[in-house]
């Protein structure tokens, strides 16, 4: 059991690291990123473009919540 | 491929193997300098065949299960969280909100762990020393495994990325031979900076383009510029890590008055 729980304490460090908030930032935009793909309404290179920026926002936002708690 | 994705592979991955193999070393020199250099030597040489049979599955599961989009999808997602946790570290130390990661200081708590720790013996071996040193190595190369598989298959390029990590290894090697300590004097946090910058913007580009895989056919999304894009993400995750920079201190109060937290428990 502890050999288990080792092994998945690993993978959560190894992937999410030391703030969550980064990996579920990144999901919720690649989510909202696949709704907008799936209904198909915009052009790719504009999904594409509007993606990036709503990660480096999701990023900036993470980092100030990240920050004044501190 | 053009030259520059062949050349941003190939520094991305020779860069953040770097600063892995250098974390290694220190590890195993702690514990060769301090206990036992045959077990140390056997902990690294129990580690590197473990890594190569988890190279060699995980290898084979991503590229034998999942169609191009959901391997950029996946492999594009971890790579960007795995990046963002490095270039949010490096911007809190650049910004004097974290505490930088020092080599000489890793170095003296191993030996003092090491110094302090029983002397039992299996199989003819320091077991302290050769745990410590197995660990150390297999944990440090399971991150430089993912960085090449992941920046290899979805550049299409294995064996580039490949020689990056081995040729980093090879010079931590040698430079470690020739320093018997470790490499303090390596930038560690400007290249873990750097290293941020790149496995945010790939990572950004290619979990982008493998949204492709929710719509019909299954095809990769198109970023404007196709793969000039990662040019462009780079520039912003720099600019964006720059202001960030300059800007979190303010928001704590002023760099002053704002005291350092210590380290985190990773590297």
């Amino acid at each position: 059991m502890s050999l288990l729980r080792g092994f998945a304490r690993f993978w959560y460090d190894f992937v999410i690291g030391d703030d969550w908030k980064i990996a579920a930032a990144v999901a919720t935009v690649l989510l909202a990123g696949a709704v907008l793909v799936a209904a198909a309404t915009l052009p790719d290179r504009a999904v594409a473009a509007l993606l990036g920026a709503g990660l480096l926002s999701a990023f900036t936002l993470v980092l100030a919540i990240d920050v004044r708690r501190r | 491929m053009d030259l520059g994705v062949t050349l941003g592979l190939l520094v991305a991955t020779f860069t953040a193997s770097f600063v892995e193999f250098v974390e290694a070393l220190t590890i195993v020199l702690a514990m060769g300098a301090t206990r036992s250099w045959r077990s140390a030597l056997s902990g690294v040489a129990a580690a590197v065949a473990a890594l190569a049979a988890f190279t060699l599955a995980a290898g084979y599961a991503l590229t034998t299960w999942l169609p191009e989009a959901l391997l950029q999808l996946v492999v594009g997602s971890l790579l960007l969280v795995f990046g963002l946790q490095w270039l949010r570290k490096a911007i809190l130390r650049s910004s004097g909100l974290l505490a930088t990661h020092d080599e000489e200081a890793a170095f003296a708590s191993q030996t003092a762990a090491a110094a302090a720790a029983d002397s039992g013996t299996r199989l003819g071996l320091d077991w302290f020393s050769f745990v410590v040193s197995f660990k150390g190595v297999f944990l440090e190369g399971v991150e430089v495994v993912f960085i090449v598989i992941t920046f290899g298959l979805n550049a299409g390029n294995v064996p580039v990325a490949a020689v990056g990590a081995a040729v980093a290894g090879v010079a931590v090697i040698a430079l470690g031979a020739a320093a018997h300590r470790p490499l303090a004097r390596v930038p560690e946090n400007t290249l873990k900076y750097g290293v941020g910058l790149m496995l945010a913007s790939f990572g950004t580009f290619w979990s982008v383009e493998g949204l492709g895989i929710v719509r019909g056919g299954g095809q990769s999304l198109h970023w404007p510029g196709g793969t000039v894009a990662i040019l462009g993400l780079l520039a912003a995750w720099l600019l964006l890590s720059r202001g960030l920079v300059r800007a979190l201190p303010r928001l704590r109060g002023g760099r002053a008055s704002a005291p350092q937290v210590p380290e985190e428990a990773s590297p």
